[in-house]
This record gives C-alpha cells, sequence and structure tokens, in this order.
C-alpha cells in the first residue's frame, strides 16, 4: 500500500509540474498535442503540410496575444472538433477511458492479492 | 457461484466487445465535419485582393444573404478542375461567391483569373493560411455555404456537379 | 499468366488438403499409439500447396504480369527487382499468402520436431491449427484472391507507394509475421493442452522453445519497422503510438508476460491460468490487430486498401475464436490445488506475479487507448483521438516500480524471501540516484519525474551489469534485461537532449545561433527513373568545432504522383544528426529542420540486445 501512495504522489507531481518553458518549447508543446488533419497520423509539430504550417503560425500569433495553451486548444476545438486533440480531456466522455485502465490496475492487485496472499480455509 | 458467474460475465462483455466492432464497421472511416464544431462564420480582417484595402468581415458578408465562400489558389490543381462551376454557379443570383486566395502569388492569381474567369463578387486574401484555419479549412479547395452568417454546409475539397446541384437546391 | 491459375487452384487444392487433415486427424484420435503417415504428408503437402501459390505469385511480380490484378495495382515495371519482390507481400491480398505460409510452415514443423509428447495432444493442437488455417484459405479465396484477372492486360503497373520502397519495411513484414502469425501455434497447442489436461511442468518445457521463436520475431519485426520509420518518414520520430503500431506491441507485451510465466510453469506447477489465458490472448491480439487495421475501422497510417466486407469476415473468425478459445478455457480447466500456503513476499514467485500485474496493466492501456475512440464513436458519435500525452502519462509513473523489480526480482528465491547482496543492492541505489540528478543538474533538466525514471533506470541498468561479474547462470535473461535497462536509458536521454532547430533559408544564406551554424550551399536536381530529384547541400558548423555535409532530398514521384521527403541522417556513436527540407508554396525560401538526437544507435542496439538474450535462451535448450 505504501508503493500505491508513493507512486500516486508521483504521478500528481508530474502532471503539476511546471517547466519554465520559452516561447518555442511552448509553440513545440502545443503543436505536438494536435493533429494534423490533412496527414495519415501525424502531429502538426512533424508534419510540413500546408495546413500544419498555418496551423503553426496561427498558434504563435495566438501566444503572442497573450492566450494559454488551454485556450488555444479550445479555440481549435471550436472550429475542428475535439479530434483534433491528441491529450484527450478528462471530461465526462473520457473518464472511462482515464480511469479504466487504473481501475484495471487496482483490480488486479487486488486479486492477485487475495488468491496469492491470503492463507486459504 | 461466483464460479459460473465469471464466464457468464466474460461472455457478456465479449458479446458487447463484437457488437461494438460490428457497428463501427458500418460507419465509414472519412472523418465529416462534426456537427458540434461551429456554425457562425468567423469575425476576422484581411486585406482585399485587387485594393489591397483591409477589409472587414462584416464589410464581406451581410446578413440575410447566401454566399458561398471558396478557398482556392494558382497552385492548386483540383481548383482548375472545379472553377468552371463556379462560373455557372456565378449566374445565379441567388447566391454570391466570395473568393478566399490562399498562400498565392498575386501575379499567378491573377493570371489564373484572366485565364479562367472570374466568378468571385470580392476576393479576400489569406498569405499565411491563418484565416483559413479561422474557418476551420483543411486545405485547398474548399468551398462553405453561408446564409445570415452562418455556415449551412463545408465541401471539402474540389465542387463536383452533384455538389452543385446540392447548392442550388438548398438555396432555394 | 499460367502462374496465377497455378496459384489460384493450389489455393483451393490446399483447402481441401486443410479438410483431409482434419478427417484423418480425428479419425487417428480413438487410435493413437502413433501418428498416422498420411498425416505428416498431408501437413507437408498442405505448406507445399501454400508455397507453390506464393511462389507463383512472387513469380507474377517479378515478371511484372498486369494481368494479374494485385501485380498491377502494386508494381511498375521500373521497380528494382528487389522491390518487386517485396510488393508480394507489400499489399492486403499477398500479405495474407504470408500469414497462410507462416502458418502451415510452422504447424509442419511443430508435428515433424515434436517428440515425447503425448499423440492425442500432437493430433488436437493441428485440428486447432487447421481452424485457423482454413478460416484464411476462405478468407483469401472468398474476399482477397491475389490472382484475380483483368481484361485487357494493361500495359503498365500503378506503382508501389514509393515510401514503401526501403530495405528495412521491405523485410518488416515477413519477420513480424514469424513473430505474432507464429504464435498461432501456442495457441492452438493451449488449447490442446488444456481440452487434454495436460497443462503441466512437461508442457511447458516443450512449448517454451515456441514462445521463444515467436517473441524473438516479433521483436525484431517491431524493431524493423521503427527503424523505418526513423529512416524513411523524416520526422524523426521511432514510436507514435499510432494504432497501427500499438497493434503490434501489444501480442508482444502479452507474449513477454507468457514468456515469463512458462519459465515459471516450467519449474514449479503454479501459473497454468496465466499461460493458458495469456496464450490465447497473444494470438487473439494478433488477429485482432489485423482486423483492425485492415477493416477500415481505425484511421492511420497503413497502405492496405480499407474494406468493410474483409474486416466483417475478419471480425466474425476472430470472435468464433475467441468463444472457442473461452468454451475451452472454462470447461476444461481444472485450477492446480491451491497451495497449502500462501506466496512469501520477496520470493521470486511474487516478483513474477508484480510482473504479469504490471504488464497486464500497460497492454490495457495500450489496447483500451487504441480501441476507445471507436466505442466512443459507436456510442454517442464523437470522434476524439487518443495519442502520445495519453500513452505517456499512464505508463511512465509505472515504469519506475516495474525498472525497480525488473532489477530486484531475479536475485530472489523461490518459496522464500530472502535477498541477499543488500549492501550492493542499496549503494548501487543510491549511486544511481546521484548520477542521475549530476547528469540531469547539469544540462539543466531537473524536473523530478526525470531524475526518479532515469534513477530506477540506471538502477536496473547497474544491477544487471554487476550481474555478469558475479557467477550467474542465468546469461540470457540477464542480457535480455540489460538491454531493456539501455533502452529506456536511451530513449529517456535521446528525448531530454535531443535538440531542433527550424529556419526558412533561400539557397546560399546560413543561418546561426549560439550552438549551430547552417549554411545552405546550392540544390542539385537530377532526373532518375520514376522520379525527380532535388538535392540540398547543406554543411553545419558545431560549437565545437567540426562539421558536417548533410544533403537531404525532395523526390517528386510521377507514378504515382506523390512528393516525399527525404531526410539525410548522420549516425554516430553517441548522435544522429538529422536534417530535411521542404518546399514552402509560393516562396523562393525553403524550410529547413535540423535536428541533433544522442542515443539514437543505442536504442537499436538495445532492442537488438535484448533480442539475443531471447535466441540464446532457445539456443540453450539444445545443449
Amino acid at each position: 500500500m505504501k508503493i500505491l501512495k508513493v507512486l500516486l504522489v508521483i504521478f500528481f507531481l508530474f502532471s503539476y509540474s511546471s517547466v519554465n518553458a520559452d516561447d518555442q518549447d511552448e509553440l513545440n508543446k502545443i503543436t505536438k498535442n494536435l493533429r494534423c488533419l490533412v496527414c495519415q497520423g501525424q502531429s502538426v509539430y512533424d508534419s510540413d503540410s500546408e495546413f500544419a504550417i498555418s496551423l503553426k503560425t496561427l498558434v504563435k500569433q495566438k501566444l503572442n496575444e497573450g492566450l494559454s495553451e488551454y485556450q488555444i486548444y479550445n479555440y481549435l476545438k471550436i472550429k475542428y472538433g475535439e479530434w483534433i486533440l491528441y491529450d484527450p480531456e478528462l471530461n465526462k466522455n473520457t473518464i472511462v477511458l482515464w480511469l479504466l485502465p487504473i481501475l484495471i490496475f487496482l483490480i488486479g492487485g487486488a486479486i492477485i492479492f487475495k488468491n496469492f496472499f491470503l492463507k486459504n480455509k | 457461484m461466483k464460479k459460473k458467474l465469471l464466464p457468464f460475465f466474460v461472455v457478456i462483455i465479449f458479446g458487447i466487445v463484437f457488437i461494438v466492432f460490428y457497428k463501427g464497421l458500418e460507419d465509414t472511416n472519412i472523418y465529416t465535419p462534426d456537427l458540434n464544431v461551429q456554425k457562425d462564420i468567423p469575425i476576422f480582417n484581411s486585406k482585399d485582393f485587387y485594393s489591397e484595402k483591409v477589409l472587414k468581415s462584416s464589410d464581406i458578408f451581410e446578413l440575410d444573404k447566401t454566399y458561398l465562400l471558396n478557398i482556392w489558389s494558382s497552385w492548386c490543381v483540383p481548383c482548375r478542375q472545379e472553377h468552371h462551376l463556379l462560373m455557372i454557379l456565378k449566374e445565379n443570383d441567388k447566391i454570391d461567391i466570395i473568393g478566399l486566395n490562399y498562400k498565392d502569388n498575386k501575379k499567378n492569381a491573377v493570371k489564373f483569373l484572366q485565364e479562367l474567369g472570374n466568378p468571385y463578387e470580392k476576393i479576400f486574401i489569406d498569405l499565411d493560411g491563418t484565416k483559413a484555419i479561422e474557418w476551420g479549412a483543411y486545405g485547398v479547395p474548399e468551398s462553405f455555404l453561408i446564409y445570415n452568417n452562418e455556415i449551412i454546409k463545408k465541401y471539402i475539397g474540389p465542387l463536383n456537379e452533384d455538389l452543385i446541384s446540392e447548392i442550388k437546391y438548398l438555396i432555394k | 499468366m499460367i502462374y496465377s491459375t497455378i496459384g489460384y487452384y493450389s489455393l483451393f487444392l490446399g483447402l481441401f488438403v486443410s479438410l483431409l487433415i482434419v478427417f484423418f486427424s480425428v479419425k487417428n484420435f480413438q487410435n493413437s499409439k502413433i501418428i498416422s503417415a498420411n498425416i505428416l504428408s498431408f501437413t507437408f503437402l498442405q505448406f507445399f500447396l501454400v508455397v507453390i501459390s506464393f511462389l507463383c505469385l512472387i513469380i507474377s511480380f517479378v515478371f511484372s504480369d498486369f494481368s494479374n490484378e494485385i501485380v498491377f495495382n502494386n508494381s511498375h515495371s521500373t521497380k528494382p527487382l528487389f522491390y518487386k519482390i517485396a510488393g508480394t507481400w507489400g499489399n492486403h491480398e499477398g500479405s495474407l499468402l504470408l500469414w497462410l505460409f507462416v502458418l502451415t510452415f510452422f504447424i509442419f514443423i511443430f508435428i515433424l520436431k515434436t517428440k515425447n509428447q503425448p499423440i492425442k495432444y500432437k493430433l488436437l493442437t493441428l485440428i486447432f491449427q487447421q481452424i485457423i488455417i482454413i478460416g484464411f484459405f476462405f478468407f483469401l479465396i472468398k474476399t482477397s484472391n491475389p490472382f484475380n484477372h483483368l481484361y485487357p492486360t494493361p500495359s503498365e503497373g500503378l506503382g508501389l507507394n514509393p515510401i514503401l520502397q526501403d530495405p528495412a519495411l521491405a523485410i518488416h513484414p515477413p519477420i513480424l509475421y514469424l513473430g505474432y502469425v507464429g504464435s498461432s501455434i501456442i495457441f492452438s497447442s493451449a488449447l490442446a493442452a488444456t481440452s487434454l489436461n495436460l497443462v503441466s511442468k512437461t508442457w511447458a518445457s516443450h512449448i517454451k522453445r515456441w514462445i521463444l521463436i515467436s517473441w524473438f520475431f516479433l521483436t525484431i519485426g517491431i524493431l524493423l519497422g521503427s527503424i523505418w520509420a526513423y529512416y524513411e518518414l523524416g520526422w524523426g520520430g521511432f514510436w507514435f503510438w499510432d494504432p497501427v503500431e500499438n497493434v503490434s506491441l501489444m501480442p508482444w507485451l502479452a507474449l513477454t508476460t507468457l514468456l515469463h510465466c512458462i519459465l515459471v510453469l516450467e519449474r514449479k506447477s503454479i501459473l497454468s491460468s496465466w499461460v493458458i489465458i495469456l496464450s490465447i490472448a497473444t494470438f487473439t491480439l494478433s488477429m485482432c490487430g489485423t482486423f483492425l487495421v485492415r477493416s477500415g475501422i481505425l484511421n492511420s497510417v497503413h497502405t492496405f486498401a480499407n474494406d468493410p466486407e474483409r474486416g466483417l469476415f475478419i471480425l466474425i473468425f476472430l470472435f468464433i475464436l475467441i468463444f472457442l478459445s473461452l468454451f475451452i478455457f472454462f470447461f476444461f480447466h481444472k485450477n492446480e490445488k491451491k497451495t497449502s500456503h500462501s506466496f512469501s513476499w520477496l520470493s521470486k514467485e511474487t516478483s513474477i506475479l508484480v510482473n504479469n500485474w504490471f504488464m497486464m496493466y500497460f497492454l490495457s492501456v495500450v489496447l483500451i487507448g487504441t480501441v476507445y475512440p471507436i466505442f466512443l464513436d459507436v456510442m454517442i458519435s464523437k470522434k476524439i483521438s487518443v495519442g502520445p500525452p495519453f500513452y505517456n502519462k499512464l505508463i511512465i509513473p509505472f515504469l519506475i516500480p516495474f525498472l525497480l523489480m525488473m532489477a530486484i526480482g531475479p536475485r530472489l528465491k523461490w518459496n522464500i524471501s530472502k535477498l541477499q547482496d543488500e549492501k550492493y543492492l542499496i549503494s548501487l541505489l543510491v549511486i544511481s540516484i546521484i548520477l542521475a540528478y549530476l547528469i540531469l543538474k547539469n544540462f539543466n533538466q531537473s524536473i523530478l519525474i526525470n531524475t526518479v525514471l532515469v534513477s530506477s533506470a540506471f538502477y536496473l541498468f547497474f544491477i544487471s551489469l554487476r550481474d555478469f561479474f558475479v557467477k550467474n547462470k542465468n546469461i540470457s535473461q540477464n542480457i535480455a534485461h540489460f538491454g531493456f535497462s539501455l533502452l529506456i536509458l536511451s530513449i529517456l536521454f535521446n528525448n531530454l537532449f535531443s535538440s531542433e532547430t527550424i529556419t526558412n533559408l533561400k539557397v546560399g544564406e546560413t543561418f546561426e545561433n549560439s550552438d549551430t551554424k547552417i549554411v545552405f550551399e546550392n540544390v542539385n536536381q537530377k532526373q532518375e527513373k520514376n522520379y525527380k530529384s532535388i538535392i540540398a547541400n547543406f554543411t553545419i558548423y558545431n560549437s565545437n568545432g567540426d562539421k558536417d555535409k548533410l544533403s537531404p532530398e525532395l523526390r517528386i514521384y510521377n507514378q504515382p504522383i506523390i512528393v516525399t521527403s527525404e531526410a539525410d541522417i548522420k549516425t554516430t556513436i553517441m548522435k544522429d544528426k538529422f536534417i530535411v527540407f521542404n518546399l514552402v508554396q509560393n516562396q523562393d525560401f525553403f524550410n529547413v529542420r535540423y535536428q541533433v538526437k544522442p542515443f539514437m544507435l543505442w536504442i537499436w542496439l538495445s532492442v537488438i540486445l535484448i533480442s539475443i538474450g531471447g535466441f540464446l535462451s532457445i539456443l540453450k535448450r539444445r545443449l
């Protein structure tokens, strides 16, 4: 159980660790999370298609205007739908997606514990 | 009792998975624009193609009118192929065709229009592609049917005769 | 054209022979002192017929027989010979012939080489494998015929996608299929063993070699795919959590877990349920992967034409196999008698269980991430993407305890909680943490999660390294685990210390910043056989004084019309230098992207090392 607590702490630290990024890093971070919609399975960061290049320019503009990462994602979601984001946001549609593996981990652990580590009657 | 429940439970789960995959097959995998995406036209500034004056979106699009916004470029091969259909649609006075010249060189674009004709009431330019993204476009060619400052339908790729007929039908 | 006919009818004959095999096997089942000779002959005949069919297709490609629809769609007379041959399996129908090849080959070798196993077991394995083979024969003949005729014969083919003309990609399918189609034999034999209640230590020893062989090829196959993606696709990455990649990773995860479980079952009579379920799961995941990738249900980078009719066939076939397996498992499998006492906390058995636990978690992450979009789309018509951020967030935190357990696990003892060499274990841990911290601090990357990750990877690295010098009976395991630690370290350092410069340059211009100077020297144009080539010459000056000359290329193909960007990569032992350039629409400058990627070579080498560990284990049995 202690292991689990440590794991959880690390997990949350990871999610909230703030990195001191400069603009290019921020741009890269955002464009890595955007799907190139005219490519087959590439991010906007990786792609050199017209669409990707335009989108990189646009994201740079929006960053210069002062928008946050989250606001830019929202802006693009309105135009293109959630499909453009590679990181599925945690909402009522994706809660199963994020929690099911964790649930499996916990349940799996419990079953193993019960079957192999508790003395039989 | 638990022993008997488990197989039953597992079979049910696989049954559900089967049904989902089966239904998933019937769906086409071409991404069609979501109904949840924006319906209002974007508010933007741009430059007029010929005069290079600054234009506001409200200068171009008026309420209670029907427009077809067509994104085009001189270097875009399918744009050439759909262009004559736009010339035909121009004759219809129920709709105005607006052009968005995308990432283009002015000389080449002017030549393109001289060669194939100009169906556009107004043309504005997008040098870096960001205006097209404001519209939620994927690339070129792409066309938007607009009424009352709302996007009625988006056509990705070149127009063809069927789509023109559809447009004509919708604008009645 | 005659080859098409021969190839086509060979398939029918092969199917007929399958039915014969099943018939005679069932007959032999009742009187099972020896396997009747004709069964072995028929198994060989079946394999032989598939080989003939396959050869006919290859010949059609080599001689550019465009009356064959597949050759027409996928080949071109100007294509080099090597790629003409590779084109045979670079398409949907041809790759299914490859499936049949591996299926029939493996069962033939199995029947031929398996001694000291009960006859009934061999026959039943044969029967189960035939079920799979028959399914594939039907699939091929009914929906994916490789020998369709075109009238009139076209004069030229449509050409293979130029991105596929690459040596790594050409041999990637055969190697990969030896891996995951090869797991069919594990599937069939596990079902046979379960039905006959033979899952035991002796069976485990026997099946272990098949598991190792399948695992070895699957590992190399995945490696080849990544190498291809890195060198050919031009974005400098080697893994994108794309559905097609995930689909090959999932059987690998199941197979690796199975491998660990079979090593336990071989010594002690436990974990038999795990072994059976994993044997079923590996092949099921392979089939499931085939379904996901060829049916059109998923969006991804893939060459095979998507066809819902084929998808439906595979789906139904897949679920028949699943329900069959479930039935056999629940009906026939009797759990071994529970041990009278529970496992000790710090014993080898526990470490294997923990390994299983974590591996199944990783498997579920990949599986759920890959298929969830389908579920969401079907149920509420919403399309979402699940990409690298998802997988990274869910996998990386769990890697830390996983790496630590990997270091400690092999040194635990059976049955009892005992840990030797505690002094070494603790001191190496401290060294790992300090080393990790110093490295990251030096390069300004001190984030807690990175330090912990790198420390864990170092720990496994040092522990397994030390184990080479300690009197150790298990070299192959050590090499594999050491290779894995090297893999994680290489990936981590590659991720942390890669740098990239993107700029727009005209010919003759120079870009300069504090680390690098990029000089765009000139461009050359050349006309090749089936494409026009534009080569850009760059000279890169590094901060330590030396310079590199790199020449990326743009290729404009004519059949079909595609523009591809070929990166120029300079690989050295410590880092790769990677450059691509692209046309910018309507401008006179080019977009140039230059990356420095440390330790790329080590990523490939470490996977090879892992495979060597497995390979040595195969050889071990012969001694």
